[in-house]
């Protein structure tokens, strides 16, 4: 892809993610920014990559630690934004967990 | 699997992540929401091992790492108590910006070893990345550890500080000049360009008092947003550049509307530390003592009236009370006694923080009112009860123009006939701030723990 392509999908990523957010009650606002930081886990995708294409042990230890970082952030967020909804419950469900 | 393919699954990942923000717009939803936005993230991460640019002989170093990382992952995630998630999200958030920078030091070095060379785009994405993603891994880090309380949640400043940081601003962007455009592409200027973010984002995020950090969180999790996308210039990725604008653009939002609830602006919690500024606007200049009641008083107080509303904060995290809150609110319920509970948009730590504590413990979310759903509530109700709320609640922010909250929105509790407030001690609230809420005449204090003072209220609510 070249790089206007690339741009113009970065420019309508960011008013899609502007529009998507804009009525979000308060009560979500904790899980929602735990979501999203799940979300920006995708970075793991890159580290995966570069992982993938490395040579020798120091780059061998630098992706490592990249893919590293970016699962602990995609497990843990999402894992983490899973608990704190499944707790979110309507009046009719009280008490049937 | 050909790159055709691959980039069909990085759609679909990227439409799942579209459609997952949206269910979490409500709280119906939201769960669904988040599983779908797992799904898209499988879909992309089980597309990136059909690239065929990763080697064979690689795979199993990717195997493990992801193998540490995901048990790692869940072992935080499932035993972190509910009343530190926001210290979680912000070690989280800044390990994602350690992966963005370590992705983007990694590209450095291999064009530098004679990779592929990389067009100006790449090159400016890749330092940029590099900066951003850094300062959000060590400011992230610092949020952590003031959450976490292993450092001090006040300011930790010195004079000239923002001096300071100007100066650090400036160096971090001259080198990437010459990195960029004056052809100083040594790995040693990289790292050197990377250590400086990493003070930058330690003296950027120390000065910020405790109360703040949740607007800090959520502005430093836009930030690694923003990291990611950069990289996927980078790395030429649509999946990478989709995420991570999709985050950058949403984070900044909810920073900014969690600026409005507090009635500041961005500037204002980054730059100023009036979190130690201490008021001594208070209008009591006689030295007056609060009232002090026993927790069975107070049950009294409280089965005495129509309608009682709870006010949860902080105290009421620490003390991890909210089951006993919920137990003592089903009995009054029981008693005919309406019981409505009053969440401050910034109370706690995080906005939402309480919704997700009561949401702990069974409390329905319809039960919940927000702060201009109750204001006009208070004056009909008999007790308004604050559990280890404070700066949320001080009426300083309507009536005293010095006081470092003034003009932030409060819970209007002291219109109500009679307030009770549990709290540890007469000390001052996260922000520094006396409260002459406490020595009001139709208020009553019940010094201890919020567990124990719940407690002892509900069983005297039984003894009845």
């Amino acid at each position: 892809m070249s790089i206007v392509e690339l741009a113009t999908v970065l420019i309508l990523a960011v008013f899609v993610g502007l529009e998507v957010i804009s009525k979000v009650p308060q009560t979500l606002h904790t899980p929602l920014m735990s979501a999203t930081n799940a979300i920006h886990g995708v970075i793991l995708v890159g580290g995966i990559i570069v992982l993938g294409t490395a040579e020798g042990p120091m780059m061998l230890t630098l992706g490592t630690a990249a893919v590293i970082f970016g699962t602990l952030n995609v497990i843990g967020g999402f894992a983490v934004t899973d608990r704190m909804l499944q707790m979110f419950k309507a009046r009719k469900r009280e008490g049937g967990r | 699997m050909n790159k055709e393919l691959i980039d069909i699954a990085y759609l679909a990942g990227a439409v799942c992540f579209i459609l997952a923000m949206k269910l979490m717009n409500s709280p119906r939803t939201a769960r669904k929401g988040n599983q779908l936005a797992m799904l898209g993230m499988g879909i992309a991460i089980g597309a990136t091992f059909f690239n065929p640019d990763i080697k064979q002989e690689n795979l199993i170093w990717i195997a493990g790492a992801v193998a540490v990382g995901t048990i790692g992952g869940l072992m935080a995630a499932y035993k972190v108590q509910m009343t530190a998630m926001p210290q979680m999200v912000a070690l989280l958030n800044g390990l994602g910006g350690g992966a963005v920078a370590l992705v983007a030091l990694f590209e450095f070095l291999a064009a530098g070893q004679g990779g592929h060379a990389p067009d100006t785009v790449q090159r400016v994405t890749t330092v940029l990345s590099a900066i951003i993603g850094t300062i959000s891994f060590s400011g992230s880090l610092i949020a952590y550890g003031k959450l976490q309380e292993l450092l001090p949640g006040r300011p930790l400043t010195f004079k000239g500080h923002s001096t300071v940081n100007l100066l650090l601003a400036a160096f971090t962007l001259a080198l990437a000049a010459m990195i960029l455009f004056f052809g100083l592409v040594t790995p040693a200027a990289f790292i050197t360009l990377m250590i400086l973010s990493l003070v930058l984002g330690i003296s950027a995020v120390s000065p910020i008092g405790g109360a703040d950090m949740p607007v800090v969180i959520s502005l430093l999790n836009s930030f690694t947003g923003c990291a990611a996308g950069l990289a996927g210039f980078v790395l030429l990725n649509t999946s990478l550049l989709i995420g991570g604008a999709l985050v950058g653009a949403s984070g900044l939002i909810l920073t900014l509307q969690m600026c409005v609830a507090m009635n500041r602006t961005l500037g204002h919690v980054l730059f100023s530390s009036t979190g130690m500024v201490l008021s001594t606007g208070s209008s009591n200049k006689v030295a007056k003592q609060p009232k002090s009641f026993s927790p069975e008083d107070a049950a009294i107080l409280m089965e005495n009236a129509s309608s009682v509303v709870v006010v949860p904060g902080y105290g009421m995290a620490v003390a991890q009370a909210q089951h006993q809150v919920k137990e003592m609110a089903a009995k009054l319920r029981a008693m005919g006694i309406d019981v409505k509970y009053a969440v401050h948009p910034v109370a706690g730590r995080m906005p939402g923080h309480m919704n997700v504590l009561l949401a702990e413990a069974d409390v329905p979310y319809e039960d919940l009112y927000e702060l201009e759903q109750i204001n006009p509530l208070f004056p009909e109700t008999d007790v308004a009860l604050v559990i280890g709320a404070n700066d949320v609640v001080n009426p300083a922010a309507r009536s005293d123009p010095s006081s470092p909250i003034y003009g932030m929105p409060i819970l209007d509790v002291d219109k109500a006939k009679t307030v009770i407030v549990s709290k540890r001690g007469m000390g001052a609230g996260f922000a520094g701030v006396e409260n002459d809420l406490f020595l009001n005449d139709n208020t009553v204090m019940v010094f201890g723990n919020a567990k124990g003072t719940i407690g002892k209220i509900t069983a005297a609510l039984d003894s009845h």
